[in-house]
C-alpha cells in the first residue's frame, strides 16, 4: 500500500479541493448547500430513496416480510371480509323493504268480479303505490311451483286457497303510524278475512341487521388495533437489528425524522401490501361463494347478486390499511427513539 | 464619539477572542450516581486550528469528556461551548445541528457494513440535505484526501483496518466540519499507519481545522510534540 500522506500531498498540489474552512463554510454545514430548489430536490430524492430503499429491505428479508405481511392481511381480510358480508346482507334487506306490503286475504264467498272492484276502489287511495290481485288460480299455481307440493296439489278436489290484493303503500317504512290506520281500515272492511301487514318482520330483521353492524364495527375496530400492533412491532424488530445504524446516523447529525423517515416507509409498505394482499384473499373468497349463493337466492326465486368490493371502497380499504401501517409505525418511533441512547 | 469607538473596539477585541476560541470547557463536572465524579472541575479550551492529544489512563474520564462533546450525555455542572454555543444548554432538537459541526473518528470505526464506501462516506451530507451533485463532488474530495479514491464501491468488510479507519475519518471530514474529535483513532493500527494516519490529521489542523484526539499511545504522543491534555482521576492535571 502507498503511504497515504504522499499520495494526498500530489493531490494537494494538483487540486487544491480541501480549502481552509471559511465562516461561510461552518454556516453551510448547518444549512444545506445550495439554493432553494436544490434543497427541495434533495428534499424529494431522500423521500424517494427511503420510499424504495425501505421496500427493497423487505424483499431483501423475505421471510420475515411475508410472515408479517400474511399476519396483517388475513386480520385486514376478516376486518373487510365482514364488511362486506354486511353490506351483502344489507342488499337483502333493501329489497325486503319494498315488500313491506299488506296482503288481505278475502273471505271465501267474495267472487272475483267483487274482488277486481274492490282492488280498483283501493287504488283511488292516494296513499297506495300500487294493488296487485292474485285469483285462487295464480295463487294454486305460484303455490305448485314454489312450495314443492305440486303432485300433492293435484290431490285436492276443491282449491283452498282465498283470494289475495297485495296492497303496496306509499311511504312504506317511514310513516308506520299511518301505515297501522290503513291496516284497521282494511280489518274492518267486509270483504276482508284477514289483513296482514309483513313489516313486523322486516322490522325484526333490520333491527337485527343493526345489531350485526355494531358488532361488525366494534370487530372491526379491535382488528384495526390488532394490525396498529402488528405493524408497530414489526417496525420495533426492524429499529432493534438496525440500533447501530441509528446510533450512528445520530451521531453524524441525523435529526429523528430523518431516522424515521425509512421506518415509516416500511410501515406504510407492510400496510399497503397487506391492504392489497386482504383485497385478494376477500375476493377469491366471494368468488368461492358466488356460485352457491345464488343457487340458494335461485331456490327463493330471488334475483340476488353478490356485492364485491368496488373501486371506491378497494381504495378506501388500501388506503385505511396503509395509513393504519404508517400509524402503527410513528407511535413506536416516537416512544423508542426517545429513549434510544443517544439523544 | 470617540468613547462609542473605543467601546467598538473593546467589542470587537472580545468578539475575535470568542471567535478564536473553537471549543471551550468551563469548570465541567460529570457526575454519575453509581460512580460518582468522572470528571471534576475541567477547564481548557481549543483555539481555531489547533490540535491537542487528550491523553489518561483508563478510567480516567477520556470518553466521557468525548461524550460530552458529542452531546451523547449532558454535564452536571459547568459550561462547554463550541464555536460559541452552548453544548450544554443545548435543547434536544438542536443536538442534530450541533454534531453537524463535529466530525467524530472512532476506533471501531462505527461504518455501515451493508453500504458502499461511498455512501458510508455521503451519510452526513445526505443527513444535511445536500444535492446529488455536491454529494458526488465532495465524497470523491474527501475519499482523495484520505488516499482512497477508486474504492467507492467497496464495502467496508473488503477493506484493510487502516483503509477502515480512513474511510471513516472521510466521512468526518466529508461536511468540512470546524472541529474534528478522534477517540483512540490508531488503537487498532500498527505504529507505521497509525503514524500516517496522526499526519493526516496534522494536514486537517494546517486548513485551519482544530482538532482533538484521544489517545494512550505515549510514544506515539510523544514524537508528535503537540499540545497534551492530562486527564487523572477525572481531573485536568496538564494542558
Amino acid at each position: 500500500m502507498k503511504p497515504i500522506h504522499r499520495r494526498h500531498q500530489t493531490q494537494e498540489v494538483k487540486q487544491p479541493r480541501y480549502a481552509k474552512p471559511t465562516r461561510q463554510d461552518t454556516r453551510r454545514t448547518t444549512i444545506a448547500g445550495g439554493n432553494f430548489a436544490d434543497k427541495l430536490k434533495a428534499y424529494r430524492d431522500l423521500h424517494a430513496h427511503a420510499l424504495f430503499s425501505s421496500l427493497g429491505r423487505l424483499v431483501a428479508s423475505p421471510f420475515n416480510s411475508v410472515m408479517t405481511i400474511a399476519v396483517l392481511s388475513i386480520a385486514i381480510s376478516l376486518a373487510s371480509g365482514f364488511y362486506l358480508v354486511l353490506a351483502n346482507l344489507q342488499q337483502l334487506t333493501e329489497n325486503l323493504e319494498t315488500s313491506a306490503q299488506i296482503s288481505l286475504f278475502l273471505k271465501d264467498e267474495v267472487s272475483e268480479t267483487h274482488a277486481k272492484q274492490l282492488a280498483d276502489s283501493i287504488r283511488q287511495n292516494p296513499s297506495i303505490q300500487s294493488v296487485k290481485l292474485i285469483t285462487k288460480e295464480q295463487a294454486l299455481a305460484e303455490f305448485k311451483t314454489y312450495s314443492g307440493f305440486g303432485s300433492a296439489i293435484t290431490v285436492l278436489k276443491t282449491n283452498p286457497l282465498p283470494i289475495v290484493i297485495q296492497v303496496l303503500p306509499k311511504d312504506t317504512l317511514e310513516n308506520s303510524r299511518g301505515l297501522e290506520n290503513l291496516l284497521q281500515g282494511f280489518q274492518q272492511s267486509v270483504e276482508v278475512d284477514s289483513a296482514q301487514l309483513d313489516m313486523k318482520w322486516v322490522e325484526r330483521l333490520q333491527s337485527i341487521m343493526a345489531v350485526s353492524q355494531r358488532a361488525a364495527t366494534l370487530l372491526n375496530l379491535m382488528l384495526g388495533l390488532a394490525v396498529l400492533f402488528i405493524a408497530g412491532n414489526t417496525i420495533r424488530l426492524e429499529l432493534q437489528s438496525r440500533h447501530e445504524e441509528v446510533v450512528i446516523a445520530k451521531l453524524v447529525g441525523a435529526t429523528c425524522a430523518f431516522i424515521q423517515r425509512p421506518f415509516l416507509y416500511t410501515g406504510f409498505w407492510i400496510g399497503f401490501i397487506s391492504g392489497v394482499v386482504a383485497w385478494f384473499i376477500v375476493t377469491v373468497m366471494m368468488l368461492i361463494l358466488r356460485q352457491p349463493v345464488e343457487n340458494l337466492s335461485g331456490l327463493y326465486g330471488g334475483d340476488f347478486h353478490l356485492l364485491f368490493f368496488g373501486f371506491g371502497e378497494t381504495l378506501e380499504l388500501i388506503a385505511i390499511s396503509s395509513t393504519l401501517g404508517v400509524l402503527g409505525s410513528w407511535a413506536v418511533l416516537m416512544y423508542q427513539l426517545q429513549h434510544t441512547k443517544p439523544m | 464619539m470617540r468613547k462609542h469607538l473605543s467601546m467598538l473596539c473593546l467589542l470587537k477585541i472580545s468578539l475575535s477572542e470568542i471567535i478564536k476560541t473553537m471549543l471551550k470547557f468551563d469548570n465541567v463536572t460529570k457526575r454519575y450516581p453509581e460512580t460518582g465524579d468522572v470528571l471534576r472541575n475541567v477547564s481548557f479550551h481549543l483555539r481555531h486550528g489547533e490540535i491537542a492529544f487528550l491523553t489518561g489512563h483508563s478510567g480516567a474520564g477520556k470518553s466521557t469528556l468525548l461524550k460530552l462533546i458529542a452531546v451523547m450525555e449532558r454535564c452536571s455542572r459547568g459550561i462547554i461551548l463550541l464555536d460559541g454555543e452552548n453544548l450544554s444548554g443545548a435543547k434536544d432538537s438542536q443536538i442534530p445541528f450541533l454534531r453537524r459541526k463535529m466530525g467524530f473518528i472512532y476506533q471501531d470505526y462505527k461504518l455501515l457494513q451493508d453500504r458502499t464506501v461511498f455512501d458510508n462516506v455521503a451519510l452526513p451530507l445526505v443527513i444535511a440535505g445536500f444535492g446529488h451533485q455536491e454529494i458526488v463532488r465532495r465524497v470523491r474530495a474527501a475519499l482523495d484526501k484520505v488516499g482512497l479514491s477508486g474504492k467507492e464501491k467497496k464495502y467496508p468488510m473488503a477493506l484493510s483496518g487502516g483503509e477502515q479507519q480512513r474511510v471513516g475519518i472521510a466521512r468526518a471530514v466529508v461536511n468540512k466540519p470546524p472541529v474534528i474529535i478522534a477517540d483512540e483513532p490508531t488503537g487498532n493500527l500498527d505504529p507505521e499507519l497509525a503514524a500516517e494516519i496522526m499526519r493526516l490529521f496534522e494536514s486537517f489542523q494546517q486548513v485551519g481545522v482544530t482538532v482533538l484526539i484521544a489517545s494512550h499511545d505515549i510514544s506515539l504522543i510523544a514524537k508528535m510534540n503537540h499540545r497534551i491534555l492530562k486527564l487523572e482521576h477525572g481531573q485536568l492535571v496538564s494542558s
